[in-house]
């Protein structure tokens, strides 16, 4: 992304990297992607009760230029999954995705032909947050998880690492048809 | 040049017809002190109110008694699990989030009293809707829901939740399953509330 991004492994990277990872979580502006019941749920947390400002995430960016979190909060039809797709493509990075609600999460009870069965198979989802709808604290709580995983996000060489280290654990794992129950 | 009727040739549009549009609009004088206050009351007054503000993750206010939160597996009062393996959860189930496969107990491996007992039990919470069907069709009231709601992963895989997750932790006199029914009691007694703690030759190092 930035300079940030060259520099060496070492001491000024982590410190670089708790610094930016400290400024990222702390000023994380939501795209609103409100589609269906998530999103009055979604509004709550933003409004006075739930205040998310206090995390310093109270702008809902209508532009998604402006934003770097999307809250994908309900069903995901398939006409609305390019327009999903779009909107993410169009935030700047680095860019998180929650997957607000059962719908958005794996399609809900709405396992039929016009639901994408999760949104995970059109962006890629950082948080799942499961309720139907999900009252604003488990919002909170999900957000609060983000945070945590944004503040010790790898930059850099270290990033490089982490990856490859990701896509060999996704390699060992074992394979889906291997598995028991709800799990295949 | 012949006449473009698209073209206005009177004072019908344009500049002219603004400005005699805005010389229509009176011009009042401001408006007194008490009347600027009167449209300023609603935000006066906010300034007083206590905040209602709910400071999550540092004060957990406790949710209604009734909330539906994540599902629990209870145990009878000897430790013994109430879940038959009957699956009526999962025919319930408007989602189909709920898995059960139900086995025999064995003279060796006693884990619910009677003949059944659930196997393989997991709940996926990615499709749970919270509905509470499922502690409606239960026959034993052995799945139950807790105000436990703070769910959400990173990990699609992790939010499946096994039986091992699901199921409550022993409490005083319980002991893990598998063991054998409490001495002298069939499960109707066990229905009937008749047991009411575990009897040391319940012990599995007795019937290891």
């Amino acid at each position: 992304m930035g300079l940030e991004e060259k520099l060496p492994s070492g001491f000024a990277l982590t410190s670089v990297e708790k610094l930016a990872g400290y400024m990222r979580k702390n000023s994380l502006w939501p795209a609103t992607f409100g589609l269906a019941c998530c999103a009055i749920e979604m509004m709550a947390a933003g409004a006075g009760r739930y205040d998310l400002a206090r995390f310093g995430m109270e702008v809902f960016r209508a532009s998604p230029r402006q934003a770097d979190l999307m809250i994908v909060a309900g069903r995901v039809s398939n006409k609305m999954a390019p327009v999903l797709r779009q909107i993410y493509d169009q935030m700047p990075g680095p860019k998180w995705v929650i997957a607000m609600g059962a719908c958005a999460s794996s399609g809900g009870m709405f396992n039929n032909y016009a639901i994408v069965q999760g949104v995970d198979h059109v962006v890629p989802v950082d948080i799942y947050l499961p309720g139907c709808p999900p009252r604003p604290e488990m919002l909170m709580d999900a957000i609060l998880k983000l945070h945590d995983h944004i503040g010790h996000e790898k930059l850099g060489v270290n990033r490089a690492q982490v990856i490859r280290e990701v896509e060999a654990a996704a390699l060992a794992a074992k394979p889906t048809h291997q598995l028991n129950g709800l799990l295949r | 040049m012949a006449e473009n009727p698209l073209v206005p040739t009177s004072g019908e549009f344009g500049l002219e017809k603004a400005a005699a549009e805005s010389a229509m609009i009176p011009n009042e004088p401001p408006a007194s002190f008490a009347k600027q206050l009167q449209g300023f009351w609603v935000t006066l007054r906010a300034m007083f109110k206590k905040p209602n503000t709910v400071q999550y993750p540092e004060v957990k206010a406790p949710t209604e008694a009734r909330f539906h939160g994540r599902h629990q597996l209870n145990r009878h009062e000897d430790g013994l699990e109430k879940c038959i393996g009957c699956e009526l959860c999962a025919w319930a189930c408007p989602a189909d989030a709920i898995l059960v496969e139900g086995a025999n107990n064995t003279e060796g491996a006693q884990f619910s009293p009677g003949e059944r007992y659930g196997a393989v039990y997991q709940i996926n919470y990615l499709r749970c809707i919270f509905c509470g069907l499922c502690i409606e069709a239960c026959p034993t009231r052995a799945l139950t829901m807790t105000n436990e709601y703070e769910l959400a992963d990173n990990d699609r895989g992790k939010l499946i939740f096994e039986k091992e997750d699901l199921l409550a932790p022993l409490r005083q006199g319980m002991l893990m399953p598998p063991h054998p029914m409490y001495p002298g009691s069939d499960d109707g007694s066990y229905y009937r509330g008749e047991v009411t703690g575990s009897h040391p030759s319940q012990e599995p190092t007795h019937h290891a």
